[in-house]
């Protein structure tokens, strides 16, 4: 399959104060389109620094990263935005919706950057909604919501304007094991189904083997690589 | 447009606090609708067309020091003056004293030029017929249901009569209209004979407060009031003479500069508002910082989150503003009704609400900026991690 995430040499450091922190240190990583990966790794090695690179969210330091053919690494801060909006969908660990919004209205968010009419803007959401299987949550506010569901619910917004890949940044960290077995079916289903090329980052063993490959990381450094490609 | 429903969320998201600053908003804007008309009430905001083709003859040294009656003749005989009319304070009050009456003392050319007060030929020649009779504005009677013909009692707060007697007795022989233009207060006025005051009370006699000169020639303005000034020159009477509007400013002026009091006010009132109002922005958007750092994550530009944060703050202050506004506009006339007639504001106009709305847009501004710099310079990675 194609490669969708090329990473080379990526280097990332952080200065606080005088001091300078090398959070990542030459990473290099392919990530084929249509694939799930999973990134583990303990607290602190860089998992999420990691993942906002990918995401756009964050320039490295060194080194670079090109996207289905982008340098993004390139990007100014305007730039990135707008292709974040085009290319990129985020599910966080603490759902992290806009409490006053009701679920429907956070779905739409996304595609408030669009051209669609608010009618399109509406249906599109409501389709999100319905494949998350929340069809009929849809007015209810997040706080009305359990854990899964609002994950769920995040899960609709990043994927209602049709992004190429998913971020998830510990997507069942805050869940029980039911809700995090519905969350994980969710996103399988995405990739297997859908074409959608996710990468997420984990700490439970259980979660990653949801995903056809897991990388490890630490201490900023990729160790090994496992091709489990279950499911295909 | 399509972003509007996200700064009415942000708003509806602390209902109290919204509520609580909107109050704030509403009274200050309230208060600027009332000074600001007291402020045009008192710098010579009636302004009219007559009054600049009308001169005022009054003391140098005194509105209240009056200027002999043998004057009249003498400046009537000026050239480019048309007519002559003089005008006394009365100070009266009808039965209790905060019942005061705007009443003055004329003589008949007084009326006879001034186009403001319309009187029918019948009310012209009552009035001259009467001694004791008195000439009374529609409001003036409407409020104290005054008819022609009734015998109506003023206690002058200045002059006793030669018994020492404070209450003139008057005759209402027509009450009055006013024309369209005229100044705000004309219709509750009180006109009584000059020769009934200057023969019946105590104090000097002979004595007018001031002239009223109306010009046959606008444009002569300058030249005639020179003219008249110099009739008293170095006599103990010098006399200042002005356009009736210039008067107007000027009788203001004597009360204590009150457009710049009224100012100092509205500015300390609005410097408390920016305090408070830029406080609860700053509150309500640090507290959103992780959700304004999920629209940027999302792909909003950093320009959007600070025209959002800008939008609330504009928002609520043309909210509260407009509100605060429509209120001042209910109360201005109530007030005028309330005070029978002694306060005259004008009514809210387009230049105050010009004023006021683009007051409300510049303090939105004002206290939306910092928090809308620090939204838009956010940087996303630390706000979703907390930092
Ligand atoms: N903006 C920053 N400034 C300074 N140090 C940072 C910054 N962001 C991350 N770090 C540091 O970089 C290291 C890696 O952080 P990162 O969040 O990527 O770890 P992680 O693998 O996601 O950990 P966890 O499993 O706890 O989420 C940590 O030591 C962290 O303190
Ligand atoms: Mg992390």
């Amino acid at each position: 399959m194609a490669t969708l995430v090329e990473i080379r040499n990526v280097s990332k450091v952080y200065e606080r104060g005088r001091q300078k922190v090398e959070v990542l240190h030459h990473v290099n990583l392919d990530i084929a389109e249509g694939d799930f990966l999973a990134l583990m790794g303990p607290s602190g090695s860089g998992k999420t620094t990691l993942l906002n690179l990918i995401g756009g969210l964050d320039s490295p330091t060194d080194g670079s990263i090109t996207i289905g053919g982008q340098r993004i690494d390139r990007l100014g801060e305007g730039a990135l935005a707008k292709w974040r909006a085009a290319n990129v969908g985020f599910v966080f660990q603490f759902y992290n919706l806009l409490p006053i919004l009701s679920a429907q209205k956070n779905v739409e968010l996304p595609l408030l950057l669009t051209h669609l009419s608010a009618a399109q803007r509406r249906k599109n959401a409501a389709i999100a909604l319905e494949l998350v299987g929340l069809a009929d949550r849809a007015s209810h506010k997040p706080t009305e919501l359990s854990g899964g569901q609002q994950q769920r619910v995040a899960i609709a917004r990043a994927i209602v304007s049709d992004p190429r890949f998913l971020v998830c940044d510990e997507p069942t960290g805050d869940l029980d094991r039911q809700s995090a077995e519905d969350v994980l079916g969710l996103l399988q289903m995405l990739n297997r189904d859908h074409g959608k090329t996710l990468i997420m980052v984990t700490h439970d063993p259980r979660a990653a083997e949801h995903a056809r490959h897991t990388l490890h990381l630490d201490k900023g450094t990729l160790v090994e690589e496992q091709g489990l490609g279950i499911r295909d | 447009m399509k972003y509007l429903h996200l700064v009415i969320a942000a708003l509806s998201r602390r209902k109290a606090r919204t509520l609580f600053t909107l109050v704030s908003i509403v009274a200050a804007f309230l208060l600027f609708g009332l000074l600001n008309a007291v402020r045009v009430a008192f710098s010579g905001g009636s302004e009219t067309l007559a009054g600049n083709e009308r001169l005022v003859v009054a003391s140098r040294f005194s509105i209240m020091t009056g200027l002999p009656q043998s004057l009249q003749a003498r400046i009537a005989a000026i050239p480019g003056v048309e007519a002559v009319g003089h005008q006394n304070w009365f100070g009266g009050v009808y039965q209790d004293p905060k019942n005061f009456v705007l009443s003055f003392a004329v003589d008949q050319n007084y009326l006879d030029s001034n186009p403001e007060i319309v009187l029918t030929p019948e009310q012209r020649k009552a009035f001259a017929d009467t001694r004791d009779g008195a000439l009374v504005g529609k409001a003036l009677a409407e409020r104290y249901g005054w008819k022609v013909g009734q015998q109506v009692p003023l206690i002058s707060q200045i002059f006793p009569r030669k018994d020492g007697d404070m209450t003139w007795p008057f005759t209402i022989v027509g009450i009055y209209d006013v024309a369209p233009d005229a100044p705000n207060g004309t219709d509750q006025m009180f006109f009584l004979h000059w020769k009934y005051f200057d023969e019946g009370n105590q104090y000097g006699q002979h004595e007018v407060g001031w002239y009223v000169v109306q010009l046959s020639d606008p444009a002569a303005a300058d030249r005639v009031a020179q003219a008249i000034d110099a009739l008293s020159a170095n006599s103990d009477h010098e006399t200042r003479t002005q356009t009736a509007n210039a008067f107007n400013a000027s009788f203001a002026k004597q009360l204590g500069n009150i457009g710049l009091i009224v100012s100092a006010i509205v500015a300390a009132v609005f410097f408390t508002l920016i305090l408070l109002t830029g406080n609860t922005m700053a509150q309500a958007v640090r507290e959103r910082i992780p959700e304004l750092a999920v629209l940027k994550t999302l792909g909003f530009s950093s320009r959007s989150v600070l025209a959002l944060v800008l939008a609330e703050a504009v928002l609520m202050l043309l909210v509260g503003g407009i509100i605060g506004m429509l209120l001042a506009t209910a109360v201005v006339p109530a007030l005028g009704k309330a005070s029978g007639g002694m306060i005259q504001l004008p009514a809210l106009g387009l230049r105050d609400w010009s004023e006021g709305l683009a007051l409300m847009i510049l303090i939105g501004f004002l206290v939306g900026v910092l928090p809308a710099l620090r939204g838009m310079r956010l940087r996303i990675v630390d706000a979703l991690a907390g930092r």
